[in-house]
This record gives C-alpha cells, sequence and structure tokens, in this order.
C-alpha cells in the first residue's frame, strides 16, 4: 500500500496547530500593517487636501470628520501603537533579547494592551478638545 | 575545496538570489519611523485645532515641512517592504506575483511622491 497518497498534515497547518498568543500577535502584526498602508494613502491625501487649499482641505476634513471616517482614524490609531509597540517587541528579539517564553508572553500582552490603552488615551485626548 | 563558483562566493548569496539586505532594510527603516511617527501623532495632538489655518501654518515651518517629507518617505518605503513580504507568501503564481510587486511598486511611488510633492508646495508656496 502506498502510504504517500495519504494527505498529510503539513506544519504549521491551521487544523492542527494550537491558536495561541504567540501566533495571534503575528498574525496581527501584518494585519495592522497592511492597515497601515491604506493609512498612508489617507496620510498623503490628507496632506495633498492642505497643498490645495481651503475647500481642498474642508472636503477631506469632511471625509475624515464623518462615522466611518472617524472608526478608520481611531482603527489606524490602534494598527499604528500596536505596530510601533509590537515592532520595537520585535527589535528587541533581533538583538536576542526577550526569548523565554515568560518574557514573550509579557512583552506581547504588554504591546496589545499597551496599544489598546494607548488608543483610548489618544481619542480621550481628542474628543476632550473638540468639546472644550 | 569549495565546489562554489568564483561569482557565487563573491557574491555570497544562494539559490534565493537576495541576501539580508530587504530584511535589514525593514529594520533600519523602522527604527527610524520610531522617532518620526511620534513626533507627526504629538505635533497634531498639540495643535489647537485642526483648522485649514492652523494645520497649514503647523505645516510651513521648515521643520515641520521637513520632518514631514522625511516621515512620508521612510513610510512609503518601510510599508512597500513589508506589503511585499506578504505578497511574495500568498501569491503562489509567478506571473500574478510580478504583475502584483510591480503594481506596489508604481502605486508607493505614486502615493508617496504625491504626499511629498504636497508638503513641498505647501513649503515653497509664495506667501
Amino acid at each position: 500500500m502506498d502510504s504517500s497518497a495519504r494527505a498529510r498534515p503539513t506544519s504549521p497547518h491551521a487544523e492542527i496547530y494550537r491558536w495561541q498568543i504567540g501566533n495571534s500577535l503575528s498574525i496581527l502584526h501584518r494585519v495592522t500593517g497592511v492597515a497601515l498602508a491604506l493609512g498612508l494613502i489617507a496620510l498623503s491625501y490628507w496632506l495633498v487636501s492642505i497643498a490645495g487649499g481651503e475647500q481642498a482641505y474642508a472636503a477631506a476634513s469632511g471625509v475624515f470628520a464623518s462615522g466611518v471616517g472617524v472608526i478608520c482614524l481611531i482603527g489606524w490609531t490602534f494598527a499604528f501603537l500596536y505596530h510601533l509597540l509590537n515592532g520595537v517587541r520585535h527589535l528587541f528579539w533581533d538583538v536576542g533579547v526577550g526569548f523565554e517564553r515568560s518574557q514573550r508572553h509579557l512583552s506581547g500582552w504588554f504591546a496589545v494592551l499597551g496599544a489598546a490603552a494607548l488608543t483610548l488615551c489618544v481619542w480621550g485626548l481628542v474628543f476632550a478638545g473638540h468639546r472644550a | 575545496m569549495s565546489l562554489r563558483s568564483p561569482l557565487g562566493r563573491v557574491l555570497g548569496l544562494g539559490s534565493a538570489k537576495d541576501g539580508t539586505e530587504h530584511w535589514w532594510s525593514q529594520r533600519v527603516s523602522a527604527v527610524a519611523l520610531i522617532p518620526l511617527t511620534l513626533w507627526f501623532l504629538f505635533s497634531l495632538l498639540a495643535l489647537p485645532g485642526l483648522d485649514y489655518l492652523t494645520v497649514r501654518t503647523w505645516l510651513s515651518f521648515p521643520m515641520s515641512g521637513f520632518l514631514a517629507v522625511l516621515l512620508v518617505a521612510v513610510l512609503t518605503y518601510h510599508s512597500y517592504l513589508g506589503t511585499t513580504v506578504i505578497v511574495e507568501d500568498y501569491v503562489p503564481d509567478a506571473g500574478t506575483k510580478l504583475l502584483f510587486l510591480l503594481l506596489l511598486r508604481f502605486l508607493y511611488v505614486l502615493i508617496g511622491g504625491a504626499g511629498i510633492f504636497a508638503v513641498l508646495r505647501v513649503a515653497f508656496a509664495s506667501p
């Protein structure tokens, strides 16, 4: 019997791979990277609108201040802060620091919860300033 | 005795035809983006408002314009490197991959170029 015909799981295979914080945060790093790539388009558009004059800027401000616009901006804030904190985590790994299991988990939670907390801080400031 | 050709030894690259350059550029641009992005975030938060006159005045300062150009340039480069890896990872067909990689390159030059040109327009606008 030819056993090579049997479908064998390849590694890391989604069906047998145990989901954990490490791979979740790794995927989130990519996802936030792609989100920030779209954010770069928004940043360029914003800069072009400033150069374009008052009307162009008002149009861009309208887009960013809309419901979808604000949700995107909050999303980009979190994506940026997470990508920044997790990026620093990666830089520490690059120089060989923080590979222990407990350190990995601690720095991972720090990156994701820190980004969430800082996002709240930034948008708390924005909304507080808006009301004042 | 090595079986590698003299040219192969000089280039130091294997069948991947690529060394650590991409990886290294990604890290160097990442480090550069830490101060640049934080400067941008804190600058916006520090502005008294985001109305046209305030924002344009801020961007027309030489230091703001200079850092904004660097920000857009390095962001574009870093983002290009990152999305390139994603295309290389997830697009299996060689032809489609090449098409996407070229498309990414053109898009990034377009987006980065537009952003930088806009900052320069504000910086060098006649008062």
